[in-house]
């Protein structure tokens, strides 16, 4: 993957499923179910998608990490670090 | 023009995919209706060729129009074996009736009740398309989309040529970019008509039973440990699998109660209630879950819930849901009680799994506490059969393996 900007990537997806939602607003340490309403159906399609356009493997135990924006930019930012070493 | 649900009296057909002479197969989508429900994909019922379309585009009609004529493949090869054929073989008109139903009329049965909003008359000899946008404001106005000058792509009418035609002394609020096809004020109508008349004919009864469903938990993670995202299961798959499987058992919850009598379906079609952005609801059905396997049922979901949220949906899965699951998912409370969708005589609902203190081999342990409930129909089922057909779908759920 080039140097696409994770926050911009989430943002977009995220946009995606809350489409009426200002994501530039949302808390960093909010819990991204209960401020955008998103169910298990739409964070399974979220990590699909971040999945795909970013090839980070996200195992399920791992979510736990990405329920809020500021913890999967944290996340994946590591994730990616470590892919390229 | 097909019934997409017990309220539904006239739909407007927005979207031909098919011209005469085309072939089809059964199954394939011929047309987009606008309803209530929102954009609806129309199925066709039977192989052949398109004869002659009957409905132009942007015409409402009532319930029960035919909307094209088509050849089936056994009247081509009657016709051909015919030595010296007069007139050409009858057609079958495509009402596109529900699946499992009595075919569909040949004769419209024109419906004279009163439309919500009056039916927009199509104008005679001028016919350009209308995007969908501009119809619903149109609509939504009163003012006829066809008298309005287009700027759209081959002269269409758009949003902004209805706008401008209102004036711009009247605010329009903005669309939602995910609800188009949606109209969610027409979808609270629907669903106001729909559990207004449930709760006026089906005396429900509800029954409640709590289950430890640790070991779909277990077994889902493990599952999903080897699996890439984009296959792996939610609860929500097993619990929908568990009720269809339950419910090819128990007759009396899946079918549909019509003119004072029940008949059993003889598949089991499992409405998914989704929840709709921006307040909404629809039950599309997911067909044959009881014969699929659980990771063709949890693919189907997603796509159902995509689709249904963006506002695409078949006439098939609106029309003929046997029986409806709604689950409440990982946020909420503890416990759903339904209202029945009409025609059907059963709904389950699930909640939200808690950890809770549980007796475990004589031992008091957390575990993982779904309560499952059973809205059912008292004239066709009693809370006898209620309670083992919910305690059925419990036991299911204690075996993930065999789901």
């Amino acid at each position: 993957m080039n140097e696409a900007d994770i926050p911009t990537v989430l943002r977009e997806e995220l946009g995606n499923i809350a489409p009426e939602m200002d994501l530039q607003k949302l808390d960093p340490q909010a819990d991204l179910r209960e401020a955008l309403d998103i169910d298990s159906m739409d964070f399974l399609n979220f990590v699909i998608a971040v999945h795909r356009r970013l090839g980070v493997e996200i195992p399920e135990l791992d979510y736990p990490k990405l329920v809020t924006l500021g913890g999967a930019i944290t996340y994946l930012e590591a994730k990616l670090g470590s892919g390229k070493r | 023009m097909p019934s997409l649900g017990a309220d539904m009296e006239a739909g407007t057909l927005v979207e031909w995919l098919v011209k005469p002479g085309d072939r089809v197969k059964r199954g394939d989508i011929v047309a987009v209706v606008e309803t209530q429900k929102g954009a609806i994909e129309i199925e066709i019922f039977d192989t052949g060729q398109i004869e002659q379309i009957l409905v132009d585009l942007n015409s409402k009609v009532p319930v029960g129009t035919p909307l094209a004529r088509i050849r089936t493949d056994l009247e081509t090869a009657a016709g051909a074996a015919t030595p010296t054929p007069v007139t050409p073989p009858p057609a079958v008109a495509i009402a596109a009736a529900p699946r499992a139903s009595p075919p569909a009329p040949t004769a419209p049965t024109p419906i004279a009740a009163p439309l919500p909003q009056g039916p927009i008359v199509p104008a005679a000899g001028r016919r350009v398309p209308v995007s969908p946008a501009a119809r619903r404001l149109a609509e939504l106005r009163h003012v006829d989309p066809s008298a309005i000058a287009g700027s759209g792509p081959g002269g269409a009418v758009v949003r902004a040529d209805v706008e401008r035609s209102l004036g711009v002394t009247t605010p329009v609020p903005a669309e939602r970019k995910r609800t188009i096809g949606l109209d969610l004020d027409a979808m609270r109508t629907a669903i106001a008509a729909a559990m207004a008349r449930s709760k006026r004919e089906i005396p429900h009864y509800y029954l409640q039973h709590q289950v430890d469903v640790t070991p779909c938990e277990q077994w889902i993670a493990r599952a999903n440990e080897a699996r890439p995202p984009d296959s792996r299961l939610l609860m929500g798959a097993l619990a929908l699998r568990a009720v269809a499987l339950a419910a090819r058992n128990f007759t009396a919850f899946n079918g549909f109660y019509r003119d004072g009598s029940y008949e059993p379906a003889a598949a089991v079609h499992v409405g998914v209630a989704v929840a709709i952005r921006g307040g909404g609801l629809a039950a599309p059905a997911l067909h044959d879950a009881d014969r699929i396997s659980l990771d063709e049922v949890m693919a189907r979901m997603r796509d159902l819930v995509q689709r249904t949220r963006a506002g695409r949906i078949r006439s098939s899965e609106i029309s003929d849901p046997t029986i409806t699951v709604s689950s409440l998912g990982e946020r909420g409370v503890e416990a759903l009680y339904g209202i029945i969708y009409p025609p059907q005589v059963s709904l389950v609902g699930f909640g939200k799994i808690v950890a809770r203190p549980w007796l475990v081999d004589g031992a008091i342990g957390p575990r993982s506490v779904l309560t499952i409930t059973l809205a059912a129909d008292h004239r066709v089922s009693d809370g006898h059969a209620g309670a083992l057909f919910l305690a059925d779908i419990g036991k299911r759920l204690q075996e993930p393996e065999n789901l």
